[in-house]
């Protein structure tokens, strides 16, 4: 009977997501949708994202009204076969939603956010780690510019079903320690380096984003047994141009109002770029330390608005499997970067993404970059 | 990054700033406890334990219990302001402040205009200040319109625990004087606050909320009700735009302005007397300023014009509500200019 209903449940967008805004729904009750066609829009603290449909069926019904906002897990529609009855559908409903109510306070302290600090070399380190630690190499993520673990909202849950994965705040951003040495690179691979070996990982998949795409090169030049497979997203260090409007503005814009039009550089969808999410930010440009960090890193590594460092060779050197994957209607650094390079590095382009495919088509990078390290 | 009360965003705020900087100390009654006695120190920590466990830290010579004498100690604060410390002064109930008026409106406010812009005076005086505690008429003013009349004084009055910490690390790092109003009522709210040091800059509002139909500018503790109010309004299709000036002095005008461009309806909810408040201030600026925008009259949810009684259900009649915020937005919301017949 209730094997042809399909629960749709508020998502989990990330691991610090405890409850969610149904913005709008995307359909109709009684329309036909098929899996991956979009549901709602969901709205969080950090972001607004669609949610695609995990199944086929008809959306038979609209649990939660537009606008309500709900912890994650609550039933919010019923998706069903035609021949499904109504009594069916509303028996499922109650039983789901009693069964609900009574695990919720179990829920609620083992989604606690898995955060800690790490002392790596003088540095206070904050990494966010999930998934399974016994199985098989780790994942590390590395986040760019202006960035902090939560760019990878998206990815790190996705990546945790069948890998021990680790984002982490670089020096100067999010919760670790604001001094960032030079602000290079190298530099800041060193750290990374260190963080490896301190988390007595013998080698990892490294994902770098944007400037920590540039890390992940460098720590491949200078530490290739650490590096079990790479995968650039949207990297730096493949060219010489950079969107210095985002760089400049990032550092100096002070309020939402002049923020706000800078970070929607960083994405496709401009809707994408949430109220809350430039509040974030404006709150992290704040702490004491963040913008003298951020003015060296954009000294050393984009001096004269044009990439410092390029890592080309050695990425075209490094003889493990590698990937790229960018939008191509990036707009901070261009996807032309990474034109002529061998073609034993696959390069993926998403036509309507921007610098962030991992959020902006999310579903599609988590599937490429799973196959890639399984 | 972890909850904090408002309470402990304060003094994690002083804590972060005397570790940082020598040169700040804190002068009041009772901040510590236990002064020129041979019995415990420091187990008082303020009258509602906001400064608890500083003088352990910092010593008897950066955190000092004065004498009940607030012209002393707060004329002393000014001076070594003045000749290079950067204290920071409890005045316990901001009611108290009529014993030192002098010292701050005469002396510290004026100090860098008399002595021709040579004179610095990085003062910070804190004080509680506003009504819902039953604590009767001498100690449940919000006298920041008083402050923000002075010319030469900052004036902050956070809203939350976050905003708290980060007004107070910035007062204690500006070079003119301050006045930090703290609600009594407030001390247990709590929300996420960072662990390391920030600053908020003063003159920049917060937007709370962004709505299409009503501007709502709220102090202090209002920002909360007005929060609440717009929540509830949403629910019927009336989106509010709420505005925390976060500071009185320097008041950030244009985006009070900005958001009455948008909206052309505004409500100011304010816990001060009525008479010459902010809740004037802001409406004198929006009739003056952005009269064509207006499309229905400026009202003010402020109390009455009396001292603030003690009885609970008469300091309740007394206080804005989050009922009387929404029903002063219904109104607006609901006025249209009439036809001229």
């Amino acid at each position: 009977m209730s094997s042809n209903i399909t629960p749709i449940t508020m998502p989990k967008f990330g691991l610090a997501m405890t409850e969610g805004k149904l913005a709008s729904w995307s359909l109709p009750v009684g329309t036909e949708v098929s899996a991956g066609d979009e549901l709602a829009d969901i709205e969080t603290s950090k972001i607004t994202n669609g949610y695609e449909s995990p199944a086929a069926g008809i959306l038979r019904r609209q649990v939660i009204p537009e606008g309500e906002t709900i912890p994650v897990g609550t039933l919010i529609g019923i998706l069903a076969d035609a021949d499904v009855s109504d009594v069916e559908i509303d028996s499922f409903i109650k039983n789901f939603n009693d069964n609900f109510s009574s695990g919720e306070t179990k829920d609620k302290a083992s989604e606690e956010t898995p955060r800690r600090i790490v002392e790596v070399d003088d540095l206070r380190i904050s990494i966010q780690e999930s998934g399974n630690g016994n199985e098989g190499t780790a994942v590390l993520l590395i986040h760019g510019f202006g960035g902090d673990v939560s760019n990878w909202m998206l990815t790190q849950s996705a990546l945790s079903s069948s890998h021990h994965v680790i984002a982490f705040d670089l020096p100067g951003h999010g919760e670790s320690t604001k001094q960032v040495g030079d602000g290079s690179p190298e530099g800041f691979a060193k750290t990374v380096e260190s963080l490896i070996k301190i988390l007595d990982l013998p080698n990892v998949h490294v994902i770098g984003h944007s400037l920590g795409g540039a890390i992940a090169l460098e720590l491949a030049k200078s530490s290739p047994e650490l590096v079990k497979t790479l995968t650039l997203i949207a990297p730096a260090g493949l060219g010489q141009d950079i969107n210095m409007n985002f760089i400049n503005g990032f550092i100096e814009a002070d309020r939402r109002k002049t923020l706000e039009p800078v970070l929607q550089y960083l994405v496709h969808d401009k809707n994408l770029i949430s109220r809350q999410m430039v509040e974030g930010i404006i709150r992290y440009k704040r702490l004491d330390g963040v913008i003298n960090g951020l003015k060296t890193i954009a000294s050393a590594s984009f001096p004269e608005g044009k990439q410092a460092v390029s890592l080309r060779s050695t990425l075209e050197k490094f003889d493990k499997p590698s990937q790229i994957l960018w939008g191509e209607q990036d707009e901070i650094l261009s996807a032309k970067d990474a034109d002529g390079l061998p073609s034993t590095i696959a390069v993926t382009r998403y036509p309507d993404a921007g610098h962030m495919p991992q959020l902006e088509q999310a579903a599609a990078v988590n599937a490429i970059i799973s196959s890639f390290i399984a | 990054m972890s909850k904090k009360s408002f309470r402990q965003a304060i003094n994690e705020a002083l804590r972060q700033e005397m570790r940082r900087d020598p040169r700040v100390i804190l002068m009041g009654e009772d901040v510590a406890g236990g002064r020129g006695g041979t019995g415990v120190k420091d187990a008082w920590g303020g009258v509602l334990g906001v400064t608890k466990g500083l003088q352990t830290e910092f010593g008897e010579d950066r955190v000092l219990d004065t004498p009940i004498s607030e012209a002393s100690y707060i004329g002393a604060a000014a001076g070594a302001a003045a000749t290079g410390l950067r204290p920071v002064a409890e005045l316990m109930f901001v009611d108290f402040v009529g014993c030192c008026l002098d010292q701050i409106m005469n002396q510290a406010a004026k100090f860098r205009y008399m002595f021709g812009g040579k004179a610095r005076t990085p003062l910070v005086i804190r004080a509680m200040y506003g009504a819902g505690f039953n604590a009767a008429a001498q100690h449940s003013q919000a006298l920041y319109p008083l402050f923000t009349h002075i010319p030469g004084l900052k004036v902050v009055v956070p809203s939350s625990p976050y905003e708290a910490k980060g007004l107070l690390i910035e007062a204690i790092r500006d070079d003119d004087p301050v006045i930090f109003l703290e609600n009594k009522v407030m001390y247990d709210d709590e929300e996420d606050v960072p662990d390391e040091p920030y600053t908020i800059p003063f003159g920049e509002a917060n937007l709370t909320r962004e709505g299409d139909d009503v501007t709502i500018v709220a102090f202090g503790r209002m920002v909360n009700f007005a929060n609440q109010a717009a929540d509830r309004l949403e629910k019927d299709g009336i989106s509010c735009t709420v505005i925390d000036p976060r500071t009185t002095s320097p008041l950030d005008t244009g985006t009070i302005l900005d958001c009455v461009a948008d909206t052309g309806r505004l409500v100011i909810v304010d816990e001060s007397s009525p008479r010459c408040n902010l809740a004037t201030d802001v409406a004198a600026l929006v009739a003056e300023e952005a009269f064509d925008a207006l499309k229905a009259p400026i009202r003010r949810v402020v109390p009455p014009h009396t001292p603030v009684p003690f009885s609970t259900v008469l300091e309740n009649l007394y206080m804005p509500s989050v009922e009387k915020i929404e029903a002063a937005v219904r109104s607006v919301a609901a006025y249209h200019v009439k036809e001229e017949a």
